[in-house]
């Protein structure tokens, strides 16, 4: 059932910067900071989702996911890859046997801009492919609206076509204006069934800030004393560096802690952010920062 | 989507490995002498005493102690020096003081690592707050250094003569500022004294004051305990005393001064009444009521060392504050992640643990997150005082370290009465959404300063100080010129 909305925590902007600022003063050094970009690594979704994908650059893709970067001993592969629902067979297939989950987006992505039978259709056909996870986009339009029972009804009846796959909600924070309706839009999310919210598409800017995703964290949290469930969390587009991956982690640390401190609870949505980080753990290793050139741009 | 039953699911088990800022950069000497007519002289009566690393207890350095007959000497040279300092034009001391701005600016790493070394507070405190605010402050009173006439329009300023200013061990270099500043632009002569366990960094700034350039005799720092302030407050030849610290002490300055010709500007304790309504964003509340009694160990004297939550939301603002508290880091003063640095001495580490006995014995509950603390030095565990009420002496007196008494409220009239009902008046927190509740508020609170949706933020344009046995007079600002001038 929808929850009441009306009772819900209200976010001060200043304050937020102001507790954001705070975890990026955090300092991470030596061990510590090898350890969080291990885990940064471990947490992405490596996602491609682009009109002129094909076949080739999805296989490529994945094979960079199972192999970041073979110089380097003991390093995670990363979470997931994420593509279109055209993709996803040939993800699945090329991923095969690697652990690594196959995450599709669906719901007439980006905009959402269709109707239910559709948005299920679409859902349907990428978990028959054989998605592990769903990425959907709630509608903004009627969000904004203020009719949140369409919202609810919506993400839940996805969810229900999800069966076995994961389902990650994507609020599209960037066009939701405020941080009052960021955490609206999360509690709809989590009562419906979302296993993760997500901030962004990647398509609309400002995609993922730290800001939004402070507010949903606090939302799982509050979540999670309610009723006992672990919600997960993915900030999506524009993280595109370890130093700002890193300053994620500590307040993913500092919000939710240990529990939440794997894939299974945070992802990291994002392309390049992958070899930034391979950079740095080379260059903890070996104390040199070597050439873009070094790691492969799949 | 699985049940976790684990109650403690929030444990942080990613812990940051030590990232000490460096102390190789800094300088100090063996032994530091009184800055006095322009030069580092011996004290006549050639006695030092130690200053001590709070977070270790280890000796830093040796620092002389003036006696009478160097404050004498220090009111001499600033009376020599007043008469052409207050004759040069407001431009020509503006050019000083920004002077020292930009050298405090240039060294502000220096400055930060030997304030935390000095004073144990954090790194990340001294580093983006202290120093920051203290080249600010030069800079704006340089500022206003030519623009007196226009400050006090048609009112003709002229500077008092020589002041006297004494400064407590919270906030040295800040304080310093807070003083020397404004009694430079307004055409002063100043005596200096830092309070006896932080008087590192005023030492430090003597040596940028005398790189700066100023002509000798105009800022003279001095270094001793009650003795040698005592001796500044009842000199005769000083026109006003300026002096930040605890209201025992402030209690002795007005009766020494009274029936004296000498000006005066008092900046006492607090007991800060910090009020989260119902309709606060509450998560941001919460970081405001860390920020507010845990910000440089509480060691502040606007502290908002009272809270006052309204009972419909306590119990969640009391969960999100014990959940948030487990989160801060204590320990070494210089580690960039140090949250909560060290009680700036054994004195005062004794006074608080006096006050959390107080406050166990008159049965109060006390929360204190686990956390281990280091072997050696002056530490205190971040402290709440649940089920207090107003007739607990832990309410009523200030205690100066992280200790928060914890108290719930109704109506707004009730939080009113409360937070009025103490002896001192210098600040106050207001958490809400709505706006008309805020300026309701800032007019029925006895305070100087009232911060909405916010606490502890400071800035030179803005006036501060306290009512009632909090003092009187105001630093910053537009406010703060008044008491270092008279008008003809």
């Amino acid at each position: 059932m929808i929850p009441n909305l009306n009772n819900l925590p209200t976010y001060d902007t200043v304050g937020v910067n102001e507790r954001v600022k705070r975890f990026c003063t955090r300092s991470i050094k030596k061990s510590s900071k090898v350890e969080g970009l291990k885990l940064a690594l471990n947490m992405i979704d490596l996602t491609t989702l682009e009109g002129k994908d094909t076949k080739g650059k999805v296989q490529q893709l994945c094979y960079k996911a199972m192999h970041p970067h073979d110089t380097l001993q003991n390093i995670p592969t990363v979470a997931a890859i994420c593509v279109y629902p055209s993709h996803v067979s040939t993800a699945k297939k090329a991923l095969h046997g690697s652990g690594i989950q196959v995450a599709s987006v669906a719901t007439a992505f980006p905009s959402g801009q269709s109707n239910l039978e559709i948005k299920l259709d679409d859902t349907k056909f990428a978990v028959d492919q054989g998605a592990d996870e769903i990425d959907m986009v709630i509608s903004r339009g009627q969000f904004l609206a203020g009719d949140y029972q369409f919202v609810f009804d919506e993400i839940a009846a996805i969810k229900e076509a999800c069966g076995k796959a994961h389902l990650k909600v994507i609020l599209e924070t960037g066009e939701l204006d405020t941080l009052d309706n960021v955490r609206k839009a999360s509690e709809i999310a989590m009562y419906a069934g979302a296993d993760f919210i997500k901030t962004s598409t990647g398509k609309i800017h400002p995609a993922a800030t730290m800001q939004v995703t402070y507010v949903m964290l606090d939302a799982i949290k509050d979540f999670y004393l309610k009723t006992g469930k672990m919600i997960g969390m993915k900030p999506a587009g524009g993280i595109s560096n370890s130093k700002l991956a890193l300053h994620y982690l500590v307040m993913l640390n500092e919000v939710l802690g240990e529990k939440w401190m794997n894939k299974e609870y945070f992802r990291f949505g994002a392309s390049s952010l992958a070899n930034d980080v391979l950079m740095q753990l080379v260059k903890a290793e070996t104390g040199i920062y070597q050439s873009i050139n070094y790691f492969s741009n799949d | 989507m699985h049940k976790v039953k684990n109650k403690d699911v929030f444990k942080v088990s990613w812990t940051y490995d030590k990232a000490p800022e460096s102390t190789d950069h800094i300088q100090i000497k063996k032994q530091y002498d009184l800055y006095i007519d322009g030069k580092f002289t011996k004290p006549i009566k050639g006695k030092y005493f130690d200053t001590i690393n709070p977070s270790d207890n280890k000796k830093i350095t040796s620092v002389a102690e003036a006696s009478d007959k160097d404050v004498d000497k220090a009111v001499k040279a600033a009376r020599k020096a007043f008469k052409s300092w207050s004759a040069l034009t407001g431009k020509e001391r503006g050019k000083y003081i920004f002077r020292i701005a930009r050298l405090i600016q240039e060294r502000a790493r220096e400055f930060a690592v030997i304030e935390s070394l000095d004073g144990g507070k954090p790194i990340r405190e001294s580093r983006d707050i202290d120093i920051p605010l203290a080249a600010n402050h030069f800079f704006y009173y340089a500022g206003w250094a030519d623009k007196l006439t226009y400050a006090f329009p048609n009112r003709n300023p002229k500077p008092l003569g020589v002041v006297g200013q004494i400064i407590p061990w919270n906030f040295p270099l800040l304080m310093a500022s807070w003083k020397i500043a404004p009694a430079l632009a307004t055409g002063n002569t100043v005596v200096l004294k830092p309070a006896e366990t932080t008087p590192l960094t005023a030492l430090k700034l003597a040596e940028i004051i005398h790189e700066s350039g100023i002509p000798k005799g105009v800022v003279n720092i001095i270094t001793g305990a009650g003795e040698t302030g005592a001796a500044i407050v009842n000199h005769p030849d000083i026109d006003k005393i300026a002096f930040t610290g605890s209201t025992g002490v402030g209690k002795y300055i007005l009766n020494a001064t009274a029936g004296t010709h000498k000006k005066l500007t008092l900046e006492l304790g607090g007991k800060g009444a910090n009020i989260i309504f119902e309709d606060a964003a509450i998560d941001q509340a919460v970081e405001g009521i860390v920020n507010a009694i845990f910000f440089n160990q509480g060691h502040v004297c606007c502290a908002g060392s009272r809270l006052f939550v309204q009972e419909s939301v306590a119990d969640l603002v009391i969960k999100k504050l014990k959940d948030r508290m487990k989160r801060l880091i204590i320990g070494d003063p210089l580690d960039k992640n140090t949250d909560i640095g060290a009680i700036n001495s054994k004195k005062q580490l004794q006074t608080i643990e006096k006050y959390i006995k107080i406050g166990i014995n008159e049965g109060s509950e006390i929360y204190q997150p686990k956390c281990k603390l280091p072997k050696h030095g002056n530490w205190c565990a971040p402290t709440l005082f649940l089920n207090v009420s107003q007739s607990h002496r832990i309410v009523q007196e200030e205690i100066f370290g992280p200790v928060l008494t914890v108290q719930t409220f109704r109506t707004i009239d009730e939080v009113i009465e409360k937070a009025n009902n103490t002896p001192y008046g210098l600040s106050a927190g207001v958490w809400t959404d709505k706006g008309s509740k805020i300026f309701h508020l800032t007019q029925k609170l006895d305070a100087g300063i009232v911060w909405a949706n916010t606490f502890n933020k400071f800035d030179p344009t803005s006036p501060f100080g306290g009512y009632k046995e909090s003092g009187f007079g105001r630093e910053g600002g537009l406010h703060g010129l008044k008491p270092y001038v008279k008008f003809e």
